[in-house]
């Protein structure tokens, strides 16, 4: 325990002047430009930034792992004393793995898919520890254990395939403990996964850490996840770091102007229905480094010094160290000085409107089919009976893990999968039935939004192109004559409303950032004046700035052209922000639905419980009381008898096991399927 | 008139495509994403120093693809003013009547390279001093090959050594002539001096690569200027079995290797695409059916399809030669039915390609995001697919050209080729292969046939590779 204790705060990892760039033509590209870091044993050293700022070239940098344009430029990597960057090639591959290990972000691809887990891990054992046979067998399962896999002895002899995201992701975990290194680098280890997926994965980091007296190197670009890991943050901007500090001095008080602006574009409650503070531009691109401080384009407190000179580290506080030129007392926290507008008379019209949109005992399955010849052997109930209402100018949001069915219902409702069953109605006319014409018509009032923007426009269309095609396919603008001249017209409208200038509709998605891009999606979509928008996760893709860019713009087209939103995500900040009305899904089922207030407020729906605990708050005043949800999501092919939550309910009784429960009514608008709050007639 | 024009059907064919070609670059240019694709194809140093070479071979293969049949004289150059006039049955191109000479200077049969004796020793009767014939056995002396020497045989090398000398000069000379004017011309496009655009010319990194095209040029006039000039007098690359210039032979090959390359191209290309997106768009029964046809038809071994195509065709012809004027068109109706076989026997590896890459399209955003608008299939398979798979449909384009060159090379080896009288490199190597068994060898015919075959094939490997560094969306990005 001595031994322990001891390692305990011994430096590690030391980084001094390290300058990475990226061969471009015959041009370097500076990706990390002269960072330092100084990480100790059983310290968690937090890398917060947007994409492109350099973060993962820096992890990368650390282990000689860069691309092959890559190159390190200057600087010293001390590891334990040893200088990495003057390392043969040989003796780096015993500090990878060995020395230091990686965990990656995509659980999906980095496990070789043809070797099963014991072998990957066997593999990492008789490199690093010589252990081979039994021996290895051992200590594999011995990590298996570690990182909480049940079943451990099964799972050993699998392929990645047969086991589940969060599953893949321990195994990473337990590969990168399988050199017993000293310090673990985490690249976005849970960005990929669901929320209570995510929660897992973090306790279980914060266990083996504390366990094993590692360091750990976390990147990650979600405060909440800071929040609950860091022992000190250091915030990258453009290849720099510009602020570092111990985790409760950064989160009680932000210096650098670019972390304040991070802390208030987040949505959260306090600003509902209000506009959220965005920074305004993008990181700047790697050929087009500005010469002084390189947030100052993006810098609303920017002088004259900030654009000639780039500022020099400044100690604010013990162990927190900005580089900015501002002096304290000129910038005010920014989080306060968000606009608290109309927050609560928005919320305040309840649903009195006739439903826009009324979807009844919503069903798609997919057929499973086996064998030569075809045979349906089972249904894959993707959707199964969802029922929702929404009226004009109001948002409903849809929220669940992955594989719940969100997306195939909003995909359900705008037709392009075909229902299996239940009833759609828009407007007060049935949708997937009846001729083809009067169809296309009722195409024009619903429109989506998707999540990835560089999915979602042909990159060999113009972006004028892109948004007439809508208008053309539905004869939005009159008939054929002078069809073009009003096109143009009109495609400069929409593009106005999105906020992007009418040159952009002679040029190519490329040639946009995926904040623009999102844009453009949005002006594809208004472009036929629908009344019902779908966004599925339309900012799971984007950066914390850009993403409250998109909320706000959202949020500003419903007030102006009263549109309803069928809003699908996971982020329940976002939710909270944007949202009206919520549903929680389940395999294929609404567990709960009512007022935004009511559901995240008071959730009564043990799933909802679980999900909201397990949402990492950006705050330290955050209740931590995560309430643990044993086991993953079933198979939508076979969901368990009864209720399909009782498997991994702490609260699942005799009855949950037998039968789905009915809805419960709790209010006017909030209704649960739980058996824990019996029908109000049977109640007593 | 002199002569009567012959258009074969390959010649329309052959010239459609360079109809397409041109109006390819046009929409290219008017295509912002085509444009800068060119763009990056211009700045590969490869890809432009072969498709010089490549653009040479298709000069070639041009002027060969304009037939006409002269009109026949009477005997001392007198036209019978009366008669109607009748046409020779011989069908030449243009390419003909350019190498007129090589084309009639037959010798008796095999000779060496630059020889001015045949390869094969002879009897031959010699009056000896004392008036005497005198049978001995040696090489006989070449009807045309180094006849202008007359018995000054010795002289032979310092003829060829001063006629490639000579030869490069003039090489030089017109090399500078070409570099001066590029040179003016990016001086007048740029509005620089002279010294800047020249010293532009030459480093790497510019618009366009014209250094390599220089080299390239430079190479090409080297090599074919000394050939050219000797071979008004000598065989430059021997002649064959019945006496025939090799040079001529290799040069009038190159058509058919392009003819075979392109037009086949043209009969894969519609059914590979159709079907293929078909298949990857609509899935469900016409994906089993297009996929059974496929799968169907690439396991048939492809020279057995093939053979029993072309002897059906052989058949055809030959009960029916009432159908053909002239040799050349029995001979040119053999090549394009070898065409179409290749391109059915060729296009399920692009279709199967094209299927795959529609399955994955098609389950992109911005293909939902269009049915979302409730745009028609067709509409969308035209806007959004095809265009998105375009880049592979050429690039397998540019591939297929170089394998399907050596395919017509192999097929004609194993006789199931072009038609006999029709000359290619396969029927080349065809007629050559027994005479590497002869001692002393005949080498020369192989040795033109390979190296021509191979420069081309190369240039178009090379190109094909700058093409699709230009357009493979994964590799765009990159320098």
């Amino acid at each position: 325990m001595s031994a322990l204790q001891s390692r305990h705060g011994e430096e590690l990892l030391a980084v001094r002047q390290l300058r990475v760039a990226f061969a471009h033509g015959r041009s370097l590209l500076p990706a990390v430009d002269g960072i330092e870091l100084r990480l100790a044993a059983g310290e968690t050293l937090a890398l917060l930034g947007e994409s492109g700022c350099g973060k993962s070239a820096t992890a990368l940098a650390l282990l000689r792992l860069l691309p092959a344009a890559g190159r390190i430029v200057t600087g010293e990597v001390l590891f334990g004393g040893r200088d990495l960057m003057r390392l043969p090639e040989s003796e780096m591959r015993a500090v990878r793995g060995g020395g230091m290990a990686m965990i990656f972000q995509e659980p999906a691809t980095s496990l070789n898919p043809v070797l099963t887990v014991g072998r990957q891990l066997a593999e990492v054992l008789a490199r690093h520890r010589a252990l081979s046979g039994a021996a290895a067998q051992a200590t594999a399962l011995e990590l298996l254990v570690a990182v909480g896999i049940a079943d451990a002895p099964r799972r050993l002899g699998e392929y990645p395939f047969q086991l589940s995201g969060g599953m893949k992701q321990r195994v990473m975990i337990a590969m990168a403990l399988a050199g017993e290194p000293r310090l673990l680098i985490a690249d976005e280890p849970t960005t990929a996964l669901d929320v209570t997926i995510q929660a897992q994965i973090l306790e279980l980091l914060r266990r083996l850490q504390a366990e094993r007296a590692m360091g750990m190197l976390l990147i990650t670009h979600d405060l909440g996840v800071v929040a609950q890991m860091a022992t000190r943050v250091g915030v990258m901007y453009a290849g720099e770091i510009v602020e570092e500090a111990p985790r409760a001095a950064f989160f009680a008080a932000p210096r650098h102007p670019y972390a304040q602006k991070l802390f208030a574009a987040l949505p959260d409650l306090a600003r509902r229905g209000g506009q959220l503070q965005t920074i305004p531009g993008q990181v700047p691109s790697l050929s087009a480094m500005p010469a002084g401080c390189r947030f100052a384009a993006r810098c609303e407190h920017a002088w004259e010094l900030c654009r000639q000179q780039s500022p020099q580290w400044r100690q604010v506080a013990v162990n927190h160290r900005v580089r900015c030129h501002l002096d304290d007392g000129l910038v005010s926290r920014g989080r306060d000085g968000g606009s608290i507008t109309a927050a609560g008379e928005a919320l305040a019209v309840v649903a009195v409107a006739p439903a826009l949109l009324a979807v009844d005992d919503l069903r798609v399955h997919f057929p499973i089919r086996r064998g030569i010849l075809q045979r349906i052997v089972g249904q894959v109930r993707a959707v199964d009976g969802v029922s929702l209402a929404l009226a004009r100018g109001r948002t409903l949001a849809l929220v669940g893990e992955s594989g719940c069915g969100k997306t195939t219902v909003g995909k359900a409702i705008l037709q392009l999968l075909p229902a299996s069953g239940g009833r759609v109605r828009l407007l007060g006319e049935q949708l997937g039935s009846g001729a083809r014409s009067p169809r296309r018509a009722l195409r024009r009032h619903m429109q989506m939004i998707f999540q990835d923007p560089f999915a979602s426009l042909n990159p060999r269309l113009s972006v004028g192109e892109i948004i007439a095609e809508g208008m053309r396919a539905l004869a939005v603008g009159g008939p054929a004559a002078g069809r073009r001249a009003t096109n143009a017209a009109a495609v400069a409208a929409v593009l106005q409303q999105v906020g992007l200038p009418a040159e952009a509709a002679g040029r190519y998605p490329h040639e946009f950032s995926g904040g623009q891009r999102q844009r453009i999606a949005i002006a594809r979509a208004l472009a036929v004046q629908p009344d019902l928008v779908i966004c599925d996760e339309p900012t799971s893709a984007l950066d914390v700035s850009v993403q409250a860019q998109i909320l706000n713009l959202l949020a500003t087209l419903q007030g102006e052209l009263g549109l309803a939103y069928l809003f699908i995500t996971h982020n329940f900040a976002v939710v909270d922000h944007l949202a009206h009305e919520v549903a929680v899904m389940y395999l294929g089922r609404i567990v709960e639905h009512g007022l935004v207030d009511e559901v995240l407020r008071s959730p009564r729906h043990p799933y909802t419980r679980a999900l909201l605990s397990a949402v990492p708050s950006p705050r330290l005043d955050a209740t931590s009381g995560f309430i643990r949800l044993p086991g993953e999501i079933p198979s939508p092919a076979a969901p368990p008898a009864g209720c399909h939550f009782h498997p991994r309910c702490r609260q699942a009784s005799e009855l949950c096991r037998q039968k789905y429960p009915p809805p419960s009514r709790l209010s006017a608008t909030h209704a649960v399927h739980c058996h824990l709050y019996p029908p109000a007639g049977e109640r007593d | 008139m002199p002569f009567l024009p012959v258009i074969l059907w390959s010649d329309v064919l052959i010239w459609l495509l360079l109809l397409a070609a041109i109006l390819l670059g046009w929409l290219s240019a008017r295509n912002p994403l085509w444009r800068t694709a060119w763009q990056r194809v211009g700045r590969s140093r490869a890809g432009m120093a072969s498709a010089t070479l490549l653009l040479a071979f298709a000069v070639v293969g041009l002027l060969d693809s304009l037939h006409y049949r002269p009109r026949l004289t009477v005997d001392g150059g007198q036209e019978a003013p009366a008669q109607p006039a009748t046409y020779a049955v011989e069908v030449l191109s243009l390419l003909d009547a350019l190498l007129t000479p090589l084309r009639t200077r037959n010798e008796k049969t095999y000779s060496e390279p630059l020889a001015t004796r045949a390869h094969a020793k002879e009897t031959i009767e010699v009056r000896g001093s004392d008036g005497r014939l005198q049978q001995t056995r040696d090489h006989p002396r070449l009807r045309y090959g180094g006849a202008h020497l007359g018995a000054d045989e010795e002289q032979r090398d310092a003829d060829v050594a001063g006629r490639v000398l000579q030869a490069l000069g003039l090489a030089l000379l017109a090399w500078a002539a070409v570099a001066v004017a590029v040179c003016g011309g990016v001086a007048r496009a740029q509005a620089s001096g002279w010294r800047q655009a020249w010293r532009r010319l030459w480093r790497s990194g510019g618009d366009f690569a014209w250094s390599a095209v220089l080299c390239a040029l430079a190479a090409l006039l080297l090599l074919a200027m000394p050939v050219a000039l000797l071979a008004t007098d000598y065989h430059v690359f021997g002649t064959d079995k019945v006496g025939q210039d090799v040079l001529y032979q290799v040069l009038k090959s190159v058509r058919t290797a392009l003819v075979i390359g392109l037009v086949t191209t043209l009969v894969m290309l519609p059914l590979s695409v159709l079907l293929g997106v078909l298949a990857g768009y609509f899935r469900g029964w016409v994906d089993d059916i297009i996929q059974y046809l496929y799968t169907t038809l690439s396991s048939i071994p492809g020279v057995l399809l093939i053979a029993a195509a072309v002897l059906m065709m052989q058949v055809l012809i030959d009960t029916h030669p009432q159908w053909f004027a002239t040799a050349a068109e029995r001979a040119d109706l053999r090549l394009l039915a070898l065409c179409f076989i290749l391109g059915v026997t060729s296009w399920t590896g692009l279709c199967r390609l094209l299927r795959g890459e529609t399955l994955k399209l098609r389950e992109l955003e911005y293909i939902q995001a269009a049915q979302a608008f409730g745009v028609s299939s067709l509409r969308i398979i035209g806007r959004h697919i095809v265009p998105n798979l375009m880049h592979i449909v050429i690039i397998a384009l540019v591939m297929d050209f170089s394998s399907l060159v050596l395919a017509e090379a192999v097929l004609s080896y194993v006789g199931i080729g072009v038609d006999p009288t029709m000359i290619s490199f396969g029927t080349m190597i065809n007629n050559a292969r027994l005479e590497l068994a002869r001692e002393p060898m005949v080498w020369w015919s192989l040795s033109a046939a390979f190296f021509f075959m191979f420069s081309l094939v190369l240039a178009a490997n090379l190109f094909a590779d700058a093409v699709r560094d230009a357009f493979d969306p994964r590799l765009a990005g990159s320098p």
